[in-house]
C-alpha cells in the first residue's frame, strides 16, 4: 500500500517478490488504453503491497510547454518538439531512479507511447545501468469503435483539449495518432524475442506473453489478463444490522436483528429496482450475511475469504471490554490500525491478502453484489477507491448502506445509498490519544453508542 | 412473494450455514470457495507427439484435482494400445495407412463417448482430452461433440522444434512406453523418430486467423513465450495462470515440520510454543543435512508460528515467511489433547472422524480450507526451483497430497512424521519421494481413523488410536 513500508527483511509479512525493482514499460499508439492499464496495475500492486507509482511522460510534456497547441508537435519532422520530448522522458526516467533506487519503490510504470525501438533502447539501457528488470505491456487495437470510445472517455477531458469543442479535439487527436503511426514499431516475435512482455490485443481477446522473469511479472501478467472494460457496476454492502452490532459487540456470528431482517427486504426491492442484468450476489461464510442473501430470493455463493477480520482473543468483547482486559493491545491497534494483528486474529493487512483472489474474480466478473462485513467492505473500497494503508481502516462503511460502484475514465463513480432503514453505528474513529498509558476516559473517546 | 422466514441451519461437518428449507439453493457445496465451474469444460491438447502434452495433462489434472476441481485424462493414446493389443512399429501411424486410420477414428470416439459418461455420470466437471489432435478435421470433431452436449472447449498446444528438448522427452518417457518394451535404445528412438515425422505431414497448428473464435493457449519452447486466445471464464483463466508458472528445470522441493515442539509433548494440538530441546537439535540437524545436499540458491520457507521459524534461524540462512503456511485452526479446540477434545466435544471428534477432510473445527478450519490458503504456496512453488518449506502436520499432509496426487479421503491420514524431510523430485511424470529421519526421537503425532466413527461410540473406542503423549 502507498505508504506502507516495503517488507525487505526476513520479517516481511508478504513473501519478497522482487530481488531487484521492476520497470513497467506501456508501447502503444494513442488511445489504447495505456494510461488505463497503468494506473489500474499501479492501483492493484499498491493495495497488494507492492509499492509502485507511474510516470506519464505526457504530463511531464504538459508541464514544461505549458501550453498545448496542436497535434503539429508530435510531428515526426518538427525538431524542436522531438527534442522537447526526450527531455521529458529523460526527466521522467530521472525520476523513476530516484523512486526506485532512493525511495524504496519496487515497482515504477513508465507510462508513454514507446513505439520506437530506439525509444525503448534507451529505456533497457537506462534500466540495465540502475539494476532494475523490464517488463513491457504493450497495447495493440485496430478497432475504430474501441478507439473513438477512448477518445471520448478520456482525452475531451484532458487539459490539453480543455479550450477547445469536442469535434476539433477529436479531429486534432486522430491527427496526433498518424504522427505516430509512421514510426510504429511493434513489439517483434523475432527482433525483440529476448525481452519480458504481454501484448495484449483487442482490448484483452488475444495476449502474447514472453519470458515472464518473476514471480511479480506472473501475477502481473495474471491481471491483465483478468480486467475488462465491459460497462459494469459493482455493489458492495455489509450484512444487516446483527445481534452482536446492537450490544457493541465485534465478530462473531450471529444472527440479524429485526431492524436486520427489514434491511434485507430493502436491500431486495433495491437490487430488483434497479433492475440489473444477470447480477451474481456473493457472501460470507457468516450466518449474518448468509440471512441477508436469502432474503434476496436469487442464488448466491459463499465465500470464506469474504468472512470478517478474526479478532482472536478479542471476538465477541464490546470495546469497553478490550479496553478492560488487553489496554495495551488497544492502544497498539490504533497507533497502526493497518499492520496490527490481534493475538490469535487477523490484521487488516492479512485480511488484502486473502481478499485478493476476491478481488481478481471481481475484476473478471460484471455486475456483482457483495455482501460481507466492516473490515472486509473497508479493505475491496481500499482497492477500487485507491486509499491507502493509512486511511483503509477508517473507510466509512455503515449498515444498511449500498455503495455502487461504477468504473468512468480512469476510476470510479461511487453512490452511496442508505436503505432507509435504522441501524446503530459501528464506526469507531481513531482517537486522539493513542498511547499505551492512556486513561480509560481517553481509550474509549470514539466507540460509538450501543445498548 | 411469499414470506421465507429465512432460519438457517448450521451444517454440523463443515459449518456451512444453510437454509432450513429444501430448495434448490440449499444445494450448496461447503467449501470455502465458490467453483464457478457452470458447464463442464474440456480441455484439449495439441501438438506433435513428445511435446510435453501428456506431461501438461497430468500436471493440470493433479492441480484442478487439489483445488477442489473434478478433473479427469483421457488419453487416447492408451485406448489405442487396447485396441490394437501389439504395437508393431511406426507404420500405423502414416497417413496412408487406411486400416489403421479406421482404429484411430474409433479409439478417439470412444473416449469421447468415455468422457461424455464422466460429465453426465460421474459429474466430473473437467476433462483433460490428451492427444495430439493435430489436423482441423480431428478438432472439428471434438467441437463438434462438445457442442452438441453444451461443453466449453479450451486449447492446450504444445509446439516445440529444439531437438535436445524432443530427445530428452524421449528418453524420459518414451522408451518407457509400453510400445516399446520389448525394444533397444536405438530402435526405438529411431522408430519413435519416425513417428513424429508421420504427424509432421498432417499436422496443422491452432491458425490465428482461422481459430481466432476458439479459445486455447499455445506454448513455444517449454514456456518461453505463450499466446492465449479468448479465454472464456474463470476455470480457463486459472488454468492459463497455471500453465504458465509451471517449468521443467530439475530441481527439489524439501518439505519438512518444525522441530518437536513443547505442545508436540503434552499432546496439545495447535497453538504457538516454541521448540523443545529435541525439536532445537532437530534444527541443527536438518542444518546439516541442508548444507550437505549442496544446492545452489536455496529458498527456505516458514510459517508465522514459533516453532517453524525457530526451526529455520537454526539453519543460519535467509527465510521467508508465510502467514499462509501456519497450522489448521483448531478454533475452539487450539490447545487441547485429543482427551480433553472428547470429553468436551464428543460429538465434533466424531464427526471429525467421518469425514476428515471436510470437518470444520468450530470457529477453526477443515483440511479444504487449508487447501484453498495454501494455493497461491503451491503456485509459488511451481514457480520456484530449489525451496525447503518447514511447516505443520496438517499443511504438509496438504503440499504432500498435491505433489503425490493424494485424494481427500488419503490426504488427512498422510504420514508427516517430526524430524523427517521429504525430498520430493520430478521425475518422468511424477514425483520421486525420498524421506530422510535425520535421527533425532520425537513424540508421534499421528492419529490414525478409529474403527468406530460413531457420534455414539465410548469414550475408549474414540481414543483408541490417540498417539502417546506426557
Amino acid at each position: 500500500m502507498r505508504g506502507s513500508r516495503p517488507p525487505r527483511s526476513t520479517r516481511g509479512r508478504a513473501v519478497c517478490m522482487t530481488n531487484c525493482p521492476t520497470l513497467i514499460v506501456t508501447v502503444g499508439l494513442p488511445a489504447r488504453g495505456k494510461t488505463y492499464i497503468s494506473k489500474k496495475l499501479t492501483r492493484y500492486l499498491n493495495w497488494i503491497g507492492v509499492p509502485t507509482k507511474e510516470f506519464n511522460v505526457g504530463q511531464y510534456r504538459r508541464e514544461c510547454l505549458k501550453i498545448y497547441k496542436s497535434f503539429e508537435f508530435f510531428r515526426p519532422d518538427n525538431e524542436e518538439g522531438l527534442k522537447i520530448r526526450r527531455q521529458c522522458a529523460t526527466a521522467a526516467l530521472n525520476d523513476v531512479r530516484q523512486y526506485l533506487s532512493v525511495e524504496g519503490g519496487q515497482v515504477a510504470v513508465f507510462d508513454a507511447t514507446n513505439t520506437t525501438r530506439e525509444r525503448r533502447g534507451l529505456i533497457l539501457k537506462f534500466a540495465e545501468q540502475n539494476g532494475f528488470k523490464v517488463f513491457f505491456v504493450e497495447s495493440v487495437c485496430e478497432d475504430a469503435d474501441v478507439i473513438a470510445q477512448n477518445i471520448v472517455h478520456v482525452k475531451l477531458g484532458n487539459p490539453d483539449y480543455i479550450h477547445c469543442n469536442t469535434e476539433e479535439a477529436v479531429e486534432d487527436f486522430m491527427k496526433r495518432i498518424k504522427c505516430y503511426e509512421s514510426s510504429y514499431q511493434s513489439l517483434d516475435e523475432v527482433l525483440d524475442r529476448d525481452l519480458s512482455y504481454i501484448k495484449i490485443m483487442d482490448v484483452g481477446r488475444r495476449y502474447l506473453v514472453n519470458r515472464v522473469l518473476d514471480h511479480i511479472q506472473s501475477r502481473i501478467v495474471y491481471y491483465l489478463m483478468n480486467i475488462h472494460i465491459t460497462p459494469r457496476s459493482i455493489y458492495l454492502c455489509r450484512h444487516g444490522e446483527s445481534d452482536l452490532n446492537i450490544k457493541g459487540r465485534i465478530g462473531g456470528d450471529s444472527g440479524l436483528s429485526a431492524r436486520g431482517k427489514e434491511f434485507a427486504k430493502s436491500l431486495r426491492k433495491f437490487i430488483q429496482e434497479q433492475n440489473i442484468k444477470d447480477l451474481k450476489v456473493w457472501t460470507s461464510q457468516m450466518k449474518r450475511t448468509i440471512q441477508t442473501a436469502e432474503c434476496l430470493g436469487v442464488p448466491y455463493e459463499q465465500w470464506k475469504s469474504l468472512n470478517e477480520i478474526d479478532a482472536g482473543v478479542c471476538e465477541e468483547m464490546m470495546y469497553e471490554e478490550i479496553q478492560e482486559h488487553y489496554p495495551l493491545e488497544f492502544a497498539l491497534r490504533d497507533q497502526d490500525k493497518y499492520r496490527y494483528r490481534y493475538p490469535k486474529g487477523e490484521s487488516y493487512e492479512d485480511l488484502v491478502q486473502r481478499l485478493e483472489p476476491v478481488i481478481m474474480e471481481l475484476e473478471r466478473q460484471e455486475n456483482v453484489l457483495v455482501i460481507c462485513h466492516q473490515a472486509v467492505m473497508r479493505c475491496l473500497l481500499a482497492y477500487f477507491l485507491d486509499k491507502p494503508a493509512e486511511e483503509l481502516p477508517y473507510l466509512n462503511c455503515s449498515l444498511h448502506t449500498v455503495l455502487k460502484l461504477t468504473p468512468i475514465a480512469y476510476g470510479c463513480k461511487v453512490e452511496s445509498v442508505f436503505l432507509g432503514v435504522d441501524a446503530v453505528n459501528t464506526h469507531r474513529d481513531k482517537p486522539e490519544n493513542v498511547n499505551v498509558q492512556r486513561s480509560t476516559e481517553d481509550a474509549l473517546q470514539t466507540v460509538p453508542a450501543h445498548f | 412473494m411469499s414470506k421465507r422466514e429465512s432460519t438457517l441451519t448450521q451444517n454440523p461437518l463443515e459449518k456451512t450455514w444453510v437454509p432450513w428449507i429444501r430448495s434448490r439453493l440449499s444445494q450448496r457445496r461447503g467449501s470455502s470457495v465458490p467453483q464457478f465451474t457452470n458447464s463442464p469444460t474440456m480441455i484439449v491438447l495439441v501438438g506433435l507427439p513428445a511435446r510435453g502434452k501428456t506431461y501438461i495433462s497430468k500436471k493440470l489434472t493433479r492441480y484442478l484435482n487439489w483445488i477442489g476441481v473434478t478433473t479427469k485424462v483421457f488419453n487416447v493414446g492408451q485406448y489405442r494400445r487396447d485396441a490394437t493389443r501389439s504395437y508393431n512399429s511406426y507404420e500405423f501411424f502414416r497417413p496412408d495407412n487406411t486400416e489403421a486410420m479406421k482404429i484411430r477414428k474409433a479409439c478417439a470416439i470412444a473416449a469421447l463417448k468415455d468422457v461424455c459418461d464422466y460429465f453426465t455420470r460421474a459429474q466430473g466437471q473437467v476433462v483433460v482430452f490428451d492427444a495430439t489432435n493435430s489436423t482441423t478435421e480431428r478438432r472439428e470433431l471434438i467441437l463438434s461433440f462438445a457442442k452438441d452436449n453444451g461443453y466449453k472447449v479450451f486449447f492446450v498446444e504444445s509446439i516445440c522444434d529444439d531437438p535436445e528438448i524432443i530427445a530428452e522427452n524421449i528418453k524420459q518417457v518414451k522408451l518407457s512406453s509400453p510400445d516399446y518394451a520389448n525394444c533397444d535404445k536405438e530402435e526405438a528412438v529411431a522408430d519413435f523418430l519416425k513417428r513424429i515425422d508421420c504427424y509432421k505431414l498432417t499436422y496443422v497448428p491452432l491458425d490465428d486467423s482461422k481459430d481466432r473464435n476458439l479459445s486455447y493457449i499455445k506454448i513455444f519452447d517449454v514456456g518461453s513465450r505463450y499466446l492465449v486466445n479468448r479465454v472464456q471464464d474463470h476455470i480457463q483463466s486459472r488454468i492459463v495462470y497455471y500453465l504458465m508458472n509451471i517449468h521443467v528445470t530439475p530441481r527439489s522441493i524439501y518439505l519438512s515440520r518444525h522441530g518437536e515442539s513443547e505442545l508436540n509433548l503434552l499432546g496439545r494440538i495447535g497453538g504457538d510454543s516454541g521448540l523443545s530441546p529435541r525439536g532445537t537439535k532437530f534444527a541443527c540437524a536438518l542444518g546439516t543435512y541442508m548444507r550437505g545436499q549442496c544446492i545452489s540458491d536455496l529458498k527456505v520457507w516458514t510459517s508465522h508460528m514459533k516453532r517453524t521459524i525457530q526451526t529455520a534461524e537454526s539453519l543460519g540462512v535467509q527465510y521467508e515467511q508465510w502467514k499462509a503456511l501456519n497450522e489448521i485452526d483448531a478454533g475452539v479446540c487450539e490447545e487441547l489433547t485429543y482427551e480433553e477434545i472428547q470429553d468436551n466435544y464428543p460429538e465434533e471428534f466424531a464427526l471429525r472422524d467421518q469425514d476428515k477432510y471436510r470437518y470444520r473445527y468450530p470457529k477453526g478450519e477443515s483440511y479444504e480450507d487449508l487447501v484453498q490458503r495454501l494455493e497461491p504456496v503451491i503456485m509459488e512453488l511451481e514457480r520456484q526451483e530449489n525451496v525447503l518449506v518447514i511447516c505443520h502436520q496438517a499443511v504438509m499432509r496438504c503440499l504432500l497430497a498435491y505433489f503425490l496426487d493424494k485424494s481427500a479421503e488419503e490426504l488427512p491420514y498422510l504420514k508427516c512424521p517430526l524430524h523427517t524431510v521429504l525430498k520430493l523430485t520430478p521425475v518422468a511424470y511424477g514425483c520421486k519421494v525420498e524421506s530422510v529421519f535425520l535421527n533425532i526421537e520425537a513424540v508421534n503425532t499421528h492419529r490414525d481413523k478409529p474403527v468406530n466413527v460413531d457420534v455414539d461410540r465410548d469414550p475408549e473406542d474414540a481414543l483408541r488410536t490417540v498417539p502417546d503423549h506426557s
